[in-house]
């Protein structure tokens, strides 16, 4: 097997006047995990649909399995597995019916898709299921039925975007692990998410995005590690800016946003003694994470960016 | 640049095949109800006028009135009911329920979907024209080696006006404009071309503009079919049927590209 499952480099796409992917290079490995991380907007579904030869780059070049793309991403397609971030399954459909007619679009037989459907039908927890209609499932089982769905063509490589939102926290941990186990298999992901705790839990490697460019790549622990470095003390309550003048002595760096005070501190215990006494503060210790990371980056928080 | 257009056409002669059955499964769950309402229209049209004007206008074309109308019918109800599988459920399909975003991701083109779903939007008009056709044949208003013969010939049209009806849908802005395409362009040629009196009653210039649309070159292919005579000119009519499906198939291939793949 090649050395890299996905490739870009250079590549550039632009809307009018807005770049929607500015530049952006990143290289995946087989078995890897890898995460485009950013808000809304960030460009996450554009590389997504680049990948799947639906959305032509104005330049750069992009290679998917060894296929160029767009030009044979047909090619390509046929070794992918697409979890998509709106649902499109049919909900007319039994879940058997859904593998079946999407099996059909990969040209498998019959006897093929009814051959491998039970088991990923156990894989997806859908066993017992087979024979309900996909307007009768719950969000977590839809959701597992489209990653099923996904996995028919035996695909080496997965391209899930925001494969978890809107789940609820059951149904999202369950996700999680069968991605897990998947990449045991050694299937390849490409996980697009703005969800920090996916990133972090799921990624081997993940790169950053703002605006469809890349603002910093590696390992979530070593990124975490490299640009925070320290714990983290969440500050409510109070005027920030007061605050702020107040512990900044103590802390490495100090970031308003909305009205939480985040300080990072390498002795944390020292801010939370100045803060001692203070009526109506809360405070809050904790280990560094990506969050911190794409706020010392970008300025601005996830969620709301 | 040329290139980039293989992604809208056919990716190879047979994986239309694949679209098609997802819709015939999809269409089996609501047969019944889904023959009913295609069919209802159409034998309304054909026993109302048929009866009721007929009486009054006698014999048409050497024939009687309901038998020439009956021809007309099931060219028109090829025509309504390819033009509607498209506009309506092959655009939710596009849409709304995002099952065309389902296929672009497996090794289908887009291309192949179009294909299937024309392929699709041309079963179903052939089971409209047939259904009319079996209720003429049996009332002895039509020959029942129509129902043989025919049968391409109602594929064809229905393919026609499937096609047709993919570049209204390929162009309008919403579906709300869907409704422009049926009153301003399928509606009036029930009248321009044929289907319910002949084409010689129209003023003369109407005449020459009635000869290019689709829907004549489909009811004259018909008519001489269901009514037993002599059909000189089937090959012209089968002809310009085969350029009016492919010359749009290729044009809404190329505009929803850039709608959907950009």
């Amino acid at each position: 097997m090649s050395s890299v499952a996905l490739e870009l480099s250079d590549v550039k796409k632009s809307y009018g006047q807005k770049a929607a992917i500015n530049r952006l290079s990143f290289a995946v490995r087989p078995g890897e995990c890898f995460g485009l991380l950013g808000p809304n907007g960030a460009g996450k579904s554009t590389i997504a649909r680049m990948i799947l030869g639906m959305v032509r780059p104005d330049a750069g070049k992009i290679t998917v399995l060894g296929e160029p793309v767009p030009a044979r991403a047909r090619l390509a397609r046929m070794r992918i597995g697409v979890v998509p971030q709106f649902d499109n399954l049919e909900p007319e459909f039994t879940v058997r019916e859904n593998l079946l007619v999407f099996g059909r679009y990969f040209g498998m037989s019959e006897r093929k898709i009814k051959a491998v459907a039970p088991e990923l039908l156990d894989f997806a927890r859908l066993e017992g299921k087979a024979d309900a209609r996909v307007r009768e499932l719950s969000g977590g089982m839809k959701r597992r039925l489209t990653l099923a769905r996904a996995l028919i063509n035996d695909p080496d490589l997965l391209v899930m975007d925001e494969p978890t939102t809107g789940l609820d926290p059951h149904a999202r941990h369950l996700i999680w692990e069968r991605l897990r186990v998947l990449l045991a298999r050694g299937k390849t992901i490409l996980l697009a998410t703005h969800f920090m705790e996916e990133a972090e839990r799921l990624c081997d490697r993940l790169c950053v995005l703002e605006y469809g460019r890349k603002i910093a790549e590696g390992e979530p622990h070593i990124l975490i590690e490299r640009e925070i470095g320290c714990d983290v003390v969440e500050i409510y309550g109070g005027d920030p800016q007061e605050l702020c003048a107040l512990i900044r002595p103590h802390a490495r760096r100090v970031e308003i946003s909305g009205e939480t005070l985040f300080c990072y501190a390498p002795h944390p215990d020292q801010v939370s003694a100045k803060l001692h006494g203070r009526p109506g503060l809360r405070l809050l210790q904790r280990p560094p994470n990506l969050e911190d990371v794409f706020l010392r980056l970008t300025g601005r928080e996830m969620e709301d960016a | 640049m040329l290139e980039g257009y293989a992604t809208a056409m056919p990716a190879n002669a047979y994986n239309w095949i694949a679209v098609w059955r997802r819709n015939y499964l999809a269409w089996r769950k609501v047969a019944v109800a889904s023959l009913l309402g295609n069919l209802a229209d159409p034998m309304t049209n054909l026993f109302g006028l048929g009866f009721g004007l007929g009486a009054i206008v006698g014999r048409v074309e050497g024939t009687s009135y309901i038998a020439f109308l009956a021809a007309g019918m099931v060219a028109t109800s090829a025509m309504t009911s390819a033009t509607f599988e498209t506009i309506y459920a092959a655009s939710g399909r596009m849409n709304v329920q995002r099952t065309w975003q389902g296929m672009l991701c497996t090794q289908l083109t887009l291309g192949d979907i179009l294909l299937g779903e024309l392929a699709w939007a041309a079963s179903k008009a052939v089971l409209a024209g047939t259904a009319i056709a079996i209720v003429a044949a049996t009332l002895g208003y039509a020959a029942w080696s129509f129902l043989l013969y025919g049968l391409p010939a109602i594929a064809l049209s229905g393919f026609v006006f499937a096609s047709l009806a993919m570049v209204a849908v390929s162009l309008a802005p919403s579906h709300d404009y869907f409704v422009f395409y049926q009153t301003l362009i399928v509606t009036p040629m029930v009248f321009l071309c044929g289907a319910v009196f002949p084409v010689t009653q129209l003023p003369a210039a109407l005449q020459d503009v009635a000869g290019l649309l689709p829907l004549t070159q489909s009811v004259d292919l018909i008519r001489p079919m269901m009514l037993g005579h002599e059909g000189g000119s089937a090959a012209f009519h089968i002809g310009a049927l085969c350029l009016y499906a492919v010359l749009p198939f290729l044009l809404s291939a190329v505009l929803l590209r850039r709608r959907l793949m950009s």
